[in-house]
């Protein structure tokens, strides 16, 4: 373990005292590297007294945090009702097609992108609907995918 | 010359139909005229369908709302309402002429909405000048009693789903003896095809905020909390900007207003789990832990968030609390039914004309909210079905469309009122798949701790997986059936109790549509690919060969400028020459 944690230190101050702080911590630390390693793990346990296996318990338990590097992009593909009733399975289609990844990959092997599955994202009247980073793309044809990606 | 106010509808949908290259295209326009133009960024007026949306106001036409606005029309209509011309084309709201939309606005009392896509959320200003936080000066005024008393005479219930009485539920907490008492907003709105409380949180936010600071002052509560799910970052953003003023103008914060009031509100934000609308489950997450639900009793007003008595609502429930406070519970108990007071909002998705966000007086009925002020279906497809409540709810068939909407009618039908989301379906949506989609979904959602719930919702999936794929049997849907009771019985929390209820709306309404998957192996609406037989047109196929290239197994047969024939033995039903055909001459049935 002779990686840097004076980051992760920072973020543990900030939240110093709060209660219920562990969920914005590991989101605080996954903000910053993109995901939750293994060693953050153990270095948080440490230094909050909470056992390993809770905080894993934590991550593994909801959707947004992640094990594995994440690309610098994130494409989240949203899975709402409207989007499935609009079609949106071609739509990541034509992502995994545009970004050559075989099904069951998630990553590029640059590590521009990642693309997962989201929840609704709730801009359904503008169905079928992505979401890149911060930024929603909406009324999306297949045609349409290579153009936003050429983008980032 | 009076100055013209520009405003810009700048929430999600907005952004993702484009809005923000109008906004900048404007902003580099009208800065060279800042004498005669104000610019400004507004929150979602609900007419998602017309994004980007842009309305006018200030000469003496009145205010006129153009939608499908972009970059390269937007200055042409400016121009034209400068000089005093209405516009040409694209307006859809006006104040003083006709205008197509203003019938749709009609059918609506708009409570909640009020100020949405009319303000600058991100202005309290804005916000005081409509009226805002008049209602928590008054509240201040009077004792915690007196305001319960008036949140029960108006008879809100809670419009998280459950429609618990709000007024009741206030008054548990209330009575808690306890040295700290919370409050918590639930805007982890999870519903697939919901998105109410997004549209609020970020056109209006201090709505919500205000509506919270007067119910923590009834309960006695001094701390709250915001949990907002993290795959809203608008409305996350536009809270925090909506915390800060308040805080600066001493409506949060240590003695409020000069009372001996405190209240202090935080945000957490949610880490991607539908669970956590749960109140239990939302409560462990707010502590840190995983979301899972507990058991009730007790129920949060006793012990709640850090074992203190915790009084929890939903954003709309919230948002709804200003105007009763402003006008008195008799005012809104006077709008919509006897058991069912006020205004609900609505999300209005899928293959429906006027897709976005409304606000319609309970007691209307699904018809007219569909047809009139739903504006009626997207396409030529006929009405099929209409979706309520989510993985909780169910889907209404054309025959019960004249239901009313009320807490108890709907829920009469099998579906419940839900939070508001509204997925209406033509006849190109197969019943089972919508089913297996809701399942799939509580599946995946499942927190794992019921067995039923967690092992139930599988099995229920892999019986759907196997009828949309022609492998069902007829006794399937008695053992659907009856995995569906058991769930129901043996869940702790609403996810699992009500996880079946797609399936069971279904299969009480569109029975004919599993048994043709079953019995004839046929899927009506053509959705289920493993059910469809892809065949090329002769008379329409040029022998562009695409269909061949995009074919993953190889089994179109043809050359170029000759008709192609697909394999019927080997073809595995994908798909793929049927959305690469440019000529239509792919058919499927």
């Amino acid at each position: 373990m002779d990686q840097d944690f004076s980051s992760v230190d920072k973020i543990l101050q900030e939240y110093e005292g709060k209660k219920g702080n562990l969920i914005p911590i590991l989101q605080a630390i996954q903000r910053q590297k993109g995901y939750i390693s293994k060693s953050v793990i153990r270095y948080v346990s440490e230094k909050m007294h909470i056992p390993m296996a809770e905080i894993c318990g934590v991550v593994t338990f909801y959707a947004m945090f992640h094990l594995e590097p994440q690309g610098e992009h994130i494409i989240k593909v949203c899975k709402g009702t409207a989007c499935h009733v609009a079609d949106v399975d071609s739509i990541k289609e034509a992502i995994l097609d545009f970004l050559k990844l075989e099904e069951g990959e998630n990553t590029t092997a640059d590590g521009k992108f990642t693309v997962m599955e989201v929840a609704c994202l709730g801009c359904c009247s503008l169905s079928p609907v992505i979401m890149i980073d911060n930024q929603t793309f909406g009324q999306l044809t297949p045609d349409a995918i290579p153009g936003i990606l050429r983008q980032f | 010359m009076s100055k013209i106010t520009v405003k810009v509808g700048l929430a999600s949908c907005g952004r993702a139909a484009g809005a923000m290259e109008v906004f900048k295209k404007l902003e580099e326009y009208l800065s060279q005229n800042p004498d005669a133009y104000t610019l400004k960024k507004t929150g979602c007026i609900g007419m998602c369908f017309e994004e980007p949306i842009v309305s006018l106001s200030g000469t003496e036409m009145g205010e006129i709302t153009l939608g499908k606005v972009n970059a390269e029309n937007v200055l042409n209509l400016i121009e034209e309402y400068t000089e005093g011309k209405l516009p040409t084309s694209n307006i859809i709201l006006s104040d003083k002429t006709e205008a197509p939309l203003n019938d749709l606005l009609a059918y609506q009392k708009r409570i909640v909405l009020q100020n949405c896509g009319k303000i600058d959320p991100l202005s309290i200003e804005e916000y005081e000048s409509c009226g805002g936080y008049q209602a928590l000066k008054k509240a201040l005024t009077l004792s915690p009693e007196e305001i319960i008393n008036i949140v029960k005479i108006s008879s809100l219930r809670g419009r998280g789903g459950a429609g618990f009485p709000t007024g009741l539920k206030w008054s548990l907490a209330a009575s808690a003896k306890s040295d700290e008492k919370y409050i918590i907003c639930n805007a982890d709105e999870g519903d697939p095809g919901a998105f109410m409380d997004r549209s609020v949180l970020e056109g209006d936010p201090h709505k919500v905020l205000e509506g919270m600071i007067i119910g923590a002052y009834a309960i006695g509560a001094s701390k709250g909390y915001i949990y907002c799910r993290a795959e809203y970052p608008l409305a996350l953003e536009h809270l925090k900007i909506a915390l800060a003023s308040a805080r600066e103008r001493n409506y949060l914060g240590k003695n409020i207003l000069g009372t001996n009031f405190s209240f202090e509100l935080s945000i957490k934000e949610g880490a991607g789990a539908f669970v956590c609308g749960e109140e239990t489950a939302l409560m462990q997450s707010i502590e840190g832990k995983r979301g899972m639900p507990t058991i009730r009793p007790p129920y949060p007003a006793e012990s709640g968030l850090w074992n203190k008595p915790t009084n929890i609502n939903n954003v709309e429930t919230w948002a709804n609390i200003p105007w009763i406070i402003n006008n008195g519970g008799e005012a809104f108990k006077a709008i919509g039914t006897e058991k069912s007071s006020g205004t609900k909002v609505f999300a209005l998705a899928g293959k429906i004309a006027g897709s976005g966000l409304i606000e319609v007086p309970m007691g209307i009925s699904l018809r007219d909210i569909i047809y009139k002020v739903g504006g009626g279906m997207k396409t030529e497809k006929p009405f099929k079905a209409v979706q309520l409540g989510g993985p909780s709810g169910g889907c209404i068939p054309e025959e019960l469309l004249d239901t009313l909407v009320d807490y108890d009618s709907i829920a009469a039908t099998g579906a419940i009122m839900g939070s508001g989301g509204m997925v209406v379906m033509d006849s190109g949506t197969c019943m089972v798949d919508v089913a297996r989609y809701f399942l799939n979904f509580t599946q995946n959602e499942s927190c794992g701790k019921c067995t039923f719930c967690r092992i139930g919702t599988r099995r229920m999936l892999e019986i759907l997986n196997r009828i949309t794929e022609g492998k069902g049997e007829l006794a399937d849907l008695e053992k659907l059936e009856e995995l569906a009771i058991n769930i129901n019985k043996s869940s702790l929390c609403g996810l699992g109790q009500t996880a079946p209820d797609p399936v069971l709306t279904t299969l009480r309404y569109f029975k004919d549509e599993y048994l043709a998957h079953i019995v004839d192996k046929r899927c009506p609406a053509g959705v289920c690919t493993a059910l469809l037989h892809y065949y090329i047109l002769p008379e329409k196929c040029t022998g562009c060969t695409l269909c061949a290239k995009r074919c993953p197994v190889f089994c179109i047969s043809g050359s170029v400028r000759k008709v192609h024939i697909i394999d019927q033995n080997r073809c595995i039903h994908c798909g793929a020459c049927y959305k690469a055909c440019k000529f239509d001459a792919v058919t499927r049935e």
